[in-house]
């Protein structure tokens, strides 16, 4: 996976990244054009598919609303890169299939518009001074993503238990 | 070794005698909670293709975020449930007005001692009040437990939290649990599960316990406890509800983090713009001008925070720069603030009463902030926009805090004024 990088800070919060005021919104495209609002309100339209944030720590920490996560997804954020996530926002992530990588150090070392390349396989980040490492997440978790989210896979799962 | 609260609870719901941090268990939950946001997890559970919920007697749904609807689109996502609850046979529903839900499931006994709660709401916390396991999570992730009645949780890390000493006058919990916030910061407990210990936990009721639970979700907390004592006892009682199951940390449980309190040298607190971790005493913030006081919320609607911020109000009136809202948590305090003639004596003062539910809190509806606007909330969250606004500000603090700030109209010392 390769894309453009926006670079965000520490303790983005559910609330800046989808406003509580949209929550009666319920079609994911309709979501997207709010993403990260509370950062820049033009940030949805600055988005393109494909892109990459990198974070600080703490993301999607706040509300439970996954919609933060639905937004960024539809919007057609690639991947987050961040040196920590909020609990919730990290379960809701990988069940809306947005691919998720923790990484304390990614932040520090792009600016924004730098093109980076993640090998998720190997657990690398291909930047443009060169490359680090990640954890891989578990297989279990893989597995939901590569299924396109919860729904699907949890349509898999009780079609192979009947 | 010994096991904490966390480690217990989910190795018997889990049905092994030992678990360990970092494990992953598939447990069943005993309480599935959803609020309007149960639209969108209908929605999700409709496309997973199962016709039948898991278990209805396990799900609670409580109308309370934008109550009543204040759109259209609410408005038709809140008839969705209705139409879903009969459906399917969900027999715990509250519909407008009943109260925010993590005040109606604890004072409609719906969460009992050592159940294991989920709920699409990250202050689902709150049930640590009564020694349940409360834990947040999203819309999609509810629709498949709906779906199998099963959900996978990681074993957390815990943070024991030794609390000695009793309250000073006009210091209350809100007080000591915006300091712990502030100390470990807002990831400070991230994917833990936090224990309160220590002597002047006895002192401390179920409401109190409520508020500390509750905003233990803004330093990341999974699940936040204070272990079955006397006072949960004597709660249940009172409810005359029966049941559940008292799980208590072995003395040589591990921890990954302790912390020592004592609440005898607290002065009041407030947490300042945009981070619920940015707090301060409230002396260093006093003068600061306020638009807006909010009183209510989950975490601080009970009739003891009402009761708190009109004895502090007593003979006194709302500054009349100010608009001071009172949102009660429940029906059940409203009723008793009418009763008792607190709601009353708010309103005589000047404040203005909302519907119970949650209210301007998460800025939907009821209280929005405008530009440049500042607020003082009892509530939980003071992020950039919340209750309105990008460019309003909303600093946190007790009820007590909230009153007398109020009446004079900008940041104040309560004990200044009482």
């Amino acid at each position: 996976m390769k894309g453009r990088v926006w670079v965000l800070g520490d303790n983005v919060d559910t609330d800046v990244i989808y406003p509580g005021k949209y929550l009666p919104i319920i079609v994911p495209e309709e979501m997207a054009l709010h993403a990260l609002e509370g950062v820049d309100p033009q940030f949805a339209s600055k988005l393109k598919p494909g892109d990459i944030i990198v974070a600080g720590s703490n993301f999607g920490c706040g509300s439970s609303r996954e919609q933060a996560a639905t937004c960024l997804k539809a919007a057609g954020v690639a991947a987050v890169v961040a040196g920590s996530y909020s609990r919730i926002f990290f379960r809701n992530a990988l069940n809306q299939g947005l691919p998720l990588v923790e990484s304390r150090e990614c932040s520090k070392r792009v600016k924004e518009g730098d093109v980076v390349t993640i090998d998720f396989g190997r657990g690398k980040i291909l930047l443009p001074g060169g490359e680090m490492s990640f954890e891989p997440l578990p297989s279990f978790l893989t597995e939901i993503l590569e299924d396109g989210g919860l729904i699907e896979h949890t349509k898999k799962k009780i079609a192979k238990e009947q | 070794m010994g096991l904490t609260f966390a480690e217990k609870l989910l190795a018997f719901k889990a049905g092994t005698d030992f678990v360990q941090p970092g494990q992953i268990v598939e447990v069943s939950p005993d309480v599935a909670m959803s609020h309007d946001n149960a639209g969108l997890v209908i929605r999700q559970f409709r496309q997973i293709g199962v016709d039948r919920v898991w278990d209805p007697s396990k799900i609670v749904i409580p109308l309370d975020h934008r109550v009543p609807a204040e759109s259209t689109k609410t408005a038709n996502a809140h008839k969705s449930i209705r139409e879903f609850v009969k459906e399917q046979g969900i027999a715990s529903f509250y519909d407008v007005g009943e109260g925010v839900c993590h005040q109606v499931l604890v004072e409609k006994g719906h969460v009992l001692p050592g159940m294991l709660a989920l709920g699409t709401d990250s202050h689902t916390t709150s049930y640590g009040c009564v020694g349940a396991f409360g834990t947040g999570i999203g819309a999609t992730e509810m629709a498949a437990v709906w779906a199998t009645g099963k959900i996978w949780l990681r074993v957390p890390e815990s943070i024991r939290v030794h609390v000695h000493g009793s309250f000073p006058e006009m210091v209350f919990p809100k007080d000591f649990i915006l300091h712990l916030v502030g100390r470990l910061g807002a990831e400070g407990a991230n994917y833990c599960s936090v224990e309160f210990h220590g002597p002047a936990m006895a002192g401390i009721g179920i409401p109190g316990r409520f508020t500390i639970c509750n905003l233990s979700m803004e330093m990341g907390a999974k699940n936040a406890v204070v272990p079955v004592d006397r006072v949960t006892t004597a709660f249940f009682e009172g409810l005359k509800v029966t049941g559940g199951k008292a799980f208590h940390p072995d003395p040589d449980a591990a921890y990954v983090r302790e912390e020592t309190c004592n609440i005898s040298l607290m002065v009041p607190q407030v947490a300042c713009p945009h981070g619920v971790d940015n707090v301060k005493p409230v002396a260093e913030m006093e003068g600061t001008r306020i638009d807006q006081a909010v009183l209510g919320s989950c975490t601080n609607g009970r009739i003891e925070d009402l009761r708190e911020a009109a004895s502090v109000m007593a003979g006194r009136r709302v500054h009349p720069h100010v608009r001071m809202l009172v949102v009660p948590a429940s029906r059940t305090v409203l009723l008793e603030g009418i009763r008792t003639g607190v709601i009353t004596e708010l309103i005589e003062a000047g404040a203005v009463l909302v519907n119970p539910g949650c209210g301007p809190c998460l800025g939907a509806h009821e209280g929005i902030l405008a530009d440049g606007e500042i607020c003082i909330a009892s509530t939980n969250r003071n992020f950039k926009g919340r209750m309105g606004s990008p460019t309003s500000e909303v600093y946190l603090a007790s009820p007590a805090t909230v009153a007398a700030s109020a009446v004079a109209g900008k940041i104040t010392d309560p004990r200044r004024v009482k």
